[in-house]
């Protein structure tokens, strides 16, 4: 009689590590963050939410945002998410954002029910096996990345961690001074082009 | 993975299959009745019963444990535990070997983060004497 392991345990290490590489749970569990020069860009997506609108991560540059990987079979995870809806309502006017990415298979028929019994107050978005490869191969659940204003990921907690944790994290982003403002390329190439952004705000 | 030990009778036999299975210290997963509606339960079902009839599945007791992240204790397994399928060799079968096939789909969690549900193969070798 041969005994076989289940093949996610195996895999266990794997992505603790792959996390560990995005950012190092130890020096999460101090809850301090990374510092700025080390501090990688968090890969831009293109996800939707509930409501079928498209949501880039970039979309948020500027605020301090906490992105999510979560699913509804995930214990630990539905710890976390009244802690982020508490945070997200007592700072959503300092700029600050909760983004969730639900990685159930089944997607919105089993996360729109959950996220109406919740009552939750944040954009949430279905997740699939390229996000999670963008952001390390995320496999263990929760794994929560706190993104500081200038997009880059200040830190990555990987499994329940605590309340305090993630508050402090936090609020040292949105303490932290406002970073410079990016070379406006985006904005620059635009406005080269005819008819780019001062007549279009002209012709509304 | 591996395979449960060969098992093998006459035509019309009642035969039993114990099928190991490890978990890794520091890890469980949701027993055949998870305490809570939302968690995935440990499922074993068969796709390919070749000679073999039935294949009724017998979980092991499931342990309760407290979590943190749960306020009650959950119903789990852990550590290394057998499944046994009852089989009945059909009465019409040819004598000789064969294969009955399943799939184990199971979700496992540590004490602070949980994996995505997988589904792993398991293949019950048989002979028809």
């Amino acid at each position: 009689m041969s005994a076989f392991r289940f093949s996610a345990i195996l895999s266990t290490a794997l992505a603790l590590g792959l996390v560990a590489g995005c950012g190092g749970p130890s020096a999460v569990r101090a809850a301090t963050l990374k510092p700025e020069k080390d501090r990688k860009t968090a890969p831009d997506f293109k996800l939707k939410d509930a409501d079928g609108k498209v949501v880039h991560l970039s979309d948020y540059r500027g605020k301090v945002v906490i992105l999510d990987f979560w699913a509804t079979w995930c214990g630990p995870c539905r710890i976390e998410i009244p802690w982020f809806m508490d945070l997200q309502r007592r700072n959503k006017d300092r700029g600050f954002e909760v983004l969730g990415v639900a990685m159930d298979d089944e997607g919105w028929e089993v996360v729109k029910p959950f996220l109406a019994e919740l009552g939750v107050n944040y954009r949430v978005m279905i997740g699939n096996d390229l996000t999670a490869q963008m952001y390390g191969g995320v496999d263990a659940l929760p794994t929560t990345f706190l993104i500081d204003r200038s997009g880059k990921i200040a830190a990555v907690h990987v499994g329940l961690t605590s309340k305090k944790d993630i508050e402090d994290g936090v609020e040292q982003l949105l303490q932290a001074p406002a970073p410079p403002p990016a070379p406006a390329t985006v904005a620059s190439s635009v406005a080269d082009q005819p008819g780019g952004p001062v007549a279009s705000l002209g012709a509304r | 993975m591996g395979e449960a030990a060969k098992v093998a009778g006459a035509r019309g036999a009642g035969v039993e299959a114990k099928i190991p299975v490890t978990v890794d210290a520091g890890f469980h997963v949701n027993s055949n009745h998870p305490s809570e509606d939302y968690l995935i339960p440990l499922t074993l079902s068969w796709t390919s019963l070749g000679a073999l009839e039935g294949g009724a599945v017998t979980y092991p007791p499931a342990k309760l444990e407290k979590y943190e992240f749960a306020d009650k204790p959950l119903s789990v397994f852990s550590g290394a535990f057998s499944l046994t399928a009852s089989f009945k060799i059909g009465a019409k079968a040819a004598p000789g070997p064969g294969v009955a096939s399943g799939k184990l789909r199971y979700q496992a969690c540590s004490s602070n983060t949980c994996y995505p549900p997988k589904t792993v193969e398991v293949s019950v070798p048989y002979q028809v004497q």
